[in-house]
């Protein structure tokens, strides 16, 4: 009853925001949306990943291998920027019930274990021609795979339970303990690869030397990667709308046989 | 004792997030007993365990005094390897009641006392999961059928058990198919079955749009 | 409170293999080690801590499931949801009880392994701390774990797969703790994150393992 209430005064001062929790507006505004966002992401994507490649100098000291870069980072941004959407969407929908929410944290979660295994793979793939190695215990990868274990089990869940509301409930529960321990998990394997094992020190922090030539087409293709994250949980939403019409439907009939 | 109701107001109950029965109004006063019929999956134990607050309703409301409800679903929380006394007591303590034996003694189950619950019958250990609510000191029963494989003597102990928890001012809500013999009024939940057709059911009609 | 503890005890110890089937696995990985990577003496020893941390938590991790699963089943959660305990004392308890029957053999076992691995002296001491600071923490975390997948029918899998990542903290700070105690290192920062991450872990998982135990139960 109290819920009923407060979903009602919030109507009022959010009116403009709550509205597309709502599935039909959703659906009504990601389909005008998604043709321009499509648009949108193919041409950052194009953009920044042509001139990162074709018409960037090659670093003295680096070769061509540095030109991963121009995945390899705007991936690893969205892979974490997909958990931080997860955890938002999880606690509004704990919150406030609203539907759209908690299947947008479960349509963006394959995006975002994608994303987190090709950073990984990217970084591999730069490792190796750098420091000699596919794979260094290096804080920030084994942050990754963390979180790409994380992914894992988010998904696995949301996978394994039946009755949707109970799986969005149940999952979103996971999303934020696992956030907690997430952050944790960051904080203690810098902790512990600065520990006894000195000197064994990767960094991957190519920011603050990078020249404004890559980093113009970087920024672009952070955008572009973000604009393509954006697009899919979409069109992802779009389609678990969908399913749970149809589940919805079924259910329906199965009550009206019954 | 007027605060011992239980009350529900436009009760919509469900199942899975589907609405089963709906529009149900009824209240039960102290010394009162109402049995719930109905055919096979229309509800009676989702009304159960909404009443006894496992889940929420989907709309509506009820209201009870807290802390009043014994619920009897169809398992009884049985431990096998513990004995009679120690189910009983168990559950005694949990509530903070420490005088297992009325209970042992009104269905029955003193010669049993040291058996472990693994060696029970299924009608034994339906009267063990009946004794438990005489050890929860709470007023308002709920009860899921509770006379499943109770032979007719065990029916008859059980009536009494009802009989007298209601002449003490408690109150019970039964689902079951059975007579009692007790003083009982019937209510059908056939009429309150939810219509799957119907246009718009949901309590927050701006959130939910899915069918 | 009391009367749910006792009566976890009790079936613990009438089941039987409540503290033995954790213990042997624990004894077992610790055994299968050696053979892995071979007899030699200091590789064993440096190796010591990080196994019998990895070990202690596979082993807790394999009675997980029954704490709430068996209760789920026979009807007893339900029951003890329309109880006066509240749902968080119940969680925490049945914690507790996980981490006697469980986590505690373990503690105490683990210098006995210890031994087998040719850990230096200061280890057995070092090992058994940082697990008895840990360990409660593993089962807490492994609480939640069940309470998530009560509900389900193959769950074990499941459980470890989720378990497992929440494991990660605990595990580093534990074991680099007892390495650094055994090195002669100064270890006090990582044995106070370790007591950090239990005690929130304690005070705070209750809450989320007994929301999920209640969607569970609806």
């Amino acid at each position: 009853m109290s819920d009923m209430h407060r979903t009602k005064q919030a109507r009022d001062r959010w009116n403009f925001l709550w509205e597309w929790a709502n599935p039909v507006k959703f659906m009504w505004f990601s389909g005008r949306v998604l043709p321009w966002l499509i648009a949108a992401t193919v041409i950052s994507l194009v953009a920044s990943l042509v001139w990162g490649f074709f018409f960037t100098p090659e670093a003295i000291n680096f070769g061509s291998s540095v030109k991963i870069i121009y995945v390899h980072v705007p991936t690893a941004t969205v892979a974490v920027s997909a958990w931080f959407m997860m955890l938002v969407a999880s606690l509004i929908w704990l919150i406030r019930r609203h539907h759209v929410s908690a299947l947008a944290a479960k349509a963006a979660a394959p995006v975002g274990m994608v994303m987190t295994l090709a950073a990984l793979a990217t970084g591999a793939m730069w490792g190796q021609p750098m420091w000699g190695t596919w794979w260094a215990w290096d804080p920030r990868l084994t942050s990754f795979l963390i979180l790409f274990l994380f992914y894992l089990g988010y998904m696995a869940l949301w996978a394994a339970i039946e009755n949707p509301d109970t799986a969005a409930d149940l999952t979103s529960v996971l999303a934020v303990v696992g956030s907690v321990f997430a952050f944790l998990s960051r904080y203690a394997v810098n902790f512990w690869n600065q520990g006894l094992h000195q000197g064994a020190t990767l960094s991957l922090d190519k920011e603050e030397n990078i020249a404004d030539s890559y980093w113009i087409p970087l920024v672009i293709g952070i955008g572009g990667f973000m604009l393509f994250f954006v697009t899919m949980v979409f069109i992802r939403t779009r389609t678990e709308i969908r399913l749970r019409r149809i589940h919805a439907l079924e259910l329906r009939e199965r009550m009206a046989d019954a | 004792m007027s605060t011992m109701t239980l009350e529900a107001r436009d009760l919509t109950v469900s199942r899975g997030g589907v609405p089963v029965l709906e529009g149900l109004s009824f209240r039960l006063d102290p010394g009162q007993v109402l049995v719930l019929r109905g055919p096979n999956g229309s509800g009676k134990t989702t009304l159960l365990r909404t009443l006894a607050g496992l889940q929420p309703p989907m709309a509506g409301e009820v209201s009870l005094p807290p802390e009043a409800i014994a619920y009897g679903a169809h398992a009884d929380g049985l431990k096998s390897t513990l004995t009679v006394a120690e189910n009983l007591r168990f559950w005694a303590r949990v509530h903070g009641v420490h005088d297992i034996e009325p209970a042992l003694d009104r269905l029955n189950l003193q010669a049993l006392r040291q058996r472990a619950a693994q060696n029970l019958s299924a009608g034994q250990k339906r009267r063990l999961g009946l004794a438990r609510l005489l050890v929860t000191g709470r007023a308002i029963w709920l009860l899921d059928e509770p006379t499943v494989s109770l032979d007719r003597a065990s029916v008859a102990l059980f009536a009494d058990v009802v009989r007298a928890h209601i002449s003490a001012g408690g109150a019970a809500l039964i689902a079951t198919h059975i007579d009692l013999g007790l003083e009982t009024e019937i209510f059908d939940v056939t009429p309150f079955k939810a219509d799957p057709n119907a246009p718009s059911r949901t309590p927050t009609p701006f959130d939910e749009a899915f069918a | 409170m009391i009367a749910l503890l006792a009566r976890d005890l009790a079936l613990a110890i009438r089941a039987g293999g409540g503290f033995g089937l954790g213990l042997a696995f624990y004894l077992i990985v610790s055994t299968l080690v050696p053979f892995a990577v071979g007899p030699e003496a200091a590789v064993l020893a440096r190796i010591a801590p990080g196994i019998l941390w990895v070990g202690a938590l596979l082993a807790c991790l394999l009675s997980l499931d029954r704490i709430f699963q068996l209760d789920f089943e026979d009807g007893s959660l339900d029951l003890l949801a329309t109880a006066p305990i509240p749902m968080e004392g119940t969680v925490a308890v049945k914690a507790l009880a996980h981490w006697l029957t469980t986590s505690l053999p373990l503690v105490i076992a683990a210098p006995i392994f210890g031994a087998l691995m040719n850990m230096p002296a200061p280890g057995y001491w070092w090992i058994f701390v940082t697990l008895l600071i840990g360990t409660p923490a593993l089962s807490m975390i492994g609480a939640f774990g069940a309470a998530l997948t009560v509900g389900l029918k193959r769950g074990g899998l499941l459980l470890s797969l989720l378990v497992l990542p929440l494991y990660i903290p605990t595990l580093i700070f534990g074991a680099e703790a007892a390495t650094r105690g055994i090195g002669g290192f100064e270890n006090t920062t990582p044995l106070l994150l370790l007591a950090g991450i239990t005690a929130a872990s304690v005070a705070l998982l209750p809450f989320a393992a007994s929301a999920a135990l209640r969607i569970n139960l609806r």
